[in-house]
């Protein structure tokens, strides 16, 4: 389908800086390209083109982010506005505070503007779990756009905003950026605050970024970040110049090849991805060694039991006694308004995991699946540990082992859809940071991912610009 | 853990959600699958192994007690279902005495 072209934020914010260009233009023609694109696309849920354009006058063009729009994924709270987390159970509800790190957004200028559109409370893939509709892909309207920040991947993709924000629970940002061809950055868990985010598995839950090219990431995530007293689990990490490397290069850096993601089970489209951006990295100067972290065949396994059973718990307190969706009562009793909501307002994914998630911890099974998952978990996280204390800075593989498949390709058992977050969820798991990257490849879009040690966001930022200088 | 059988009306009830039984028989197969996949953790070895409930270090997390800035009641109650005099309202839930 035709699209427009995407513009970054460094370039929007000179434009705006030399009076090229108002805020109140680029809001105006941001609700253009929604109005235009987003009948096909659906990647928005909603968008409030007065309240943009009210924060574009009074914009202060000397802060960092001054006068730029940025999306919001739909399950980040935006005082005064819809936070529906694609879901039946809060259609109606209107966020009564704001996210830190929207409040961030806006202290460094930017104009929240468009709810983007997601899989249902951010449990899926392919963005087909929202119950307002999927989102399509904007390179091949008939292909997903992966999920499950789904609106804000194809939105950023098709220009209709130069940024947003997402969510990355098990690759929820960096799995659609790969099938839309942008950058998704999923920084260090506890970089950005949660406070605000609603909680879908708390501890695998980051806030992270969705960009036209890496200097974006970067300068959002300096923007984001920094401990916030509302979120326990905020680092109180400084926070670096995240730019500040940008353009060092990789000369002299060992970046680690698992063995255990060059699998024969990734698309021959992944497998060239994977390897063009070896040889971009072997060009600049990098030493690329094969390293081996042995428990990724064990991450889908433990992540999903762990994220059930943290969602199962996260989202029992959808009871239509306080917020959400509240169904009529037909006889006495909360018990059953409990039920009836709950049963009326979840969507078929979101049930599928609290059930699982409830079972693993219900009584007699804790140890076997719940307790087990977390030692694997374990396991996962030291393999990393391992790779980066034997000398790596960098880890690099496959976002997903395939491009964006089709749309209602049905014949997927829930199961076969888990296992194809194998290269996503070993981050989430280990806390670590990760970023999508693009490959300059024709066709459907395919991304590559580097990992870094914690709080490391500037040399993971340093390769994904050496990466992309490559490949431009 | 050998052979997954998950009992979902019983899971539901507990979980709070009514299932046909057209829904009970599919996320009974799902689940089934799902957990047969996962037997799979026991051949990990886990031995002294500690369970990562975090994915940092834990650390003293706690602020200082001093009271801060909290929703108004009137906030607090903007998204409220049913609401009277400045509280939720809800379904009666004690029996009336005979």
């Amino acid at each position: 389908m035709s699209t427009f072209p995407k513009t970054n934020l460094v370039a929007l914010r000179r434009k705006l800086v030399d009076r090229q260009l108002s805020a109140v233009e680029l809001v105006q023609e941001c609700e253009r390209r929604m109005q235009r694109l987003n009948p096909a696309l659906n990647a928005f849920i909603s968008w409030d083109t007065e309240r943009a354009l009210l924060a574009a006058q009074q914009v202060d063009l000397s802060l960092p982010l001054g006068g730029l729009p940025i999306a919001v994924k739909d399950n980040i709270c935006c005082l005064g506005e819809p936070t529906r987390c694609a879901s039946r159970m809060l259609e109606s509800f209107v966020a009564p505070y704001d996210a830190t790190a929207v409040v961030r957004l806006r202290t460094a200028g930017a104009i929240p503007f468009g709810r983007a559109n997601m899989d249902e409370f951010a449990m899926g893939s392919a963005g087909e779990n929202s119950a307002f509709g999927a989102t399509h892909n904007p390179t091949d309207e008939n292909r997903v756009p992966g999920g499950s920040s789904s609106g804000s991947a194809a939105a950023v993709a098709a220009g209709m905003i130069p940024a947003a924000l997402g969510s990355d629970t098990g690759g929820s940002v960096r799995q659609p950026a790969s099938h839309c061809g942008v950058v998704g950055l999923k920084p260090t868990y506890g970089r950005i605050s949660r406070y605000g985010l609603v909680a879908f598995a708390s501890s695998l839950d980051q806030i992270g970024t969705l960009t036209v090219c890496v200097q974006d990431a970067a300068l959002l995530l300096q923007a984001l970040c920094g401990h916030d007293a509302q979120d326990s689990t905020s680092a109180r990490q400084p926070v670096p110049d995240f730019a500040a490397e940008l353009t060092d290069g990789v000369r002299g850096m060992r970046i680690g090849l698992p063995k255990e993601y060059v699998s024969s089970g990734n698309a021959p489209e992944v497998q060239a991805a994977l390897q063009s951006a070896v040889d971009a990295l072997e060009s600049q100067g990098a030493e690329i060694c094969e390293i081996s972290l042995p428990h990724t065949e064990a991450a889908v396994a433990s992540y999903y039991i762990i994220a059930c059973a943290e969602a199962s718990s996260n989202l029992a307190r959808y009871d239509g006694v306080r917020y959400g969706y509240r169904a009529s009562a037909s006889s006495d009793g909360t018990g059953d308004i409990y039920a009836r909501s709950r049963t009326l307002g979840f969507g078929e994914e979101v049930k599928r995991r609290i059930i699982l998630g409830t079972y693993v911890l219900s009584g007699g099974y804790y140890d076997a699946y719940y307790a087990r998952a977390q030692k694997v978990r374990a396991l996962v996280a030291r393999d990393f540990a391992r790779a980066f204390a034997d000398g790596v800075q960098l880890i690099l593989g496959p976002v997903a082992p395939t491009p964006a498949p089709k749309l209602h390709a049905q014949d997927m058992t829930p199961l076969q859809i888990y296992l194809a977050d194998i290269y996503t969820v070993p981050a989430n798991l280990a806390g670590l940071p990760a970023i999508s990257v693009p490959t300059p490849q024709s066709g459907l879009p395919v991304g590559v991912q580097l990992l870094a040690p914690h709080f490391e966001e500037t040399s993971l930022l340093r390769g994904a610009a050496a990466l992309e200088r490559a490949w431009t | 853990m050998d052979e997954p059988r998950i009992d979902v009306a019983y899971i539901a009830e507990l979980a709070k959600l009514e299932l046909s039984d057209e829904e009970k028989a599919r996320y009974t197969r799902d689940l089934e699958q799902v957990l047969a996949y996962v037997t799979q953790l026991k051949t990990w070895d886990t031995k002294d192994i500690e369970p990562m409930c975090h994915p940092l270090e834990a650390y003293d997390a706690l602020r200082a007690d001093t009271p801060g800035e909290s929703l108004s009641n009137e906030a607090a109650l903007s998204n409220a279902p049913e609401r009277l005099d400045g509280q939720f309202r809800v379904p009666k839930v004690v029996e009336s005495a005979h």
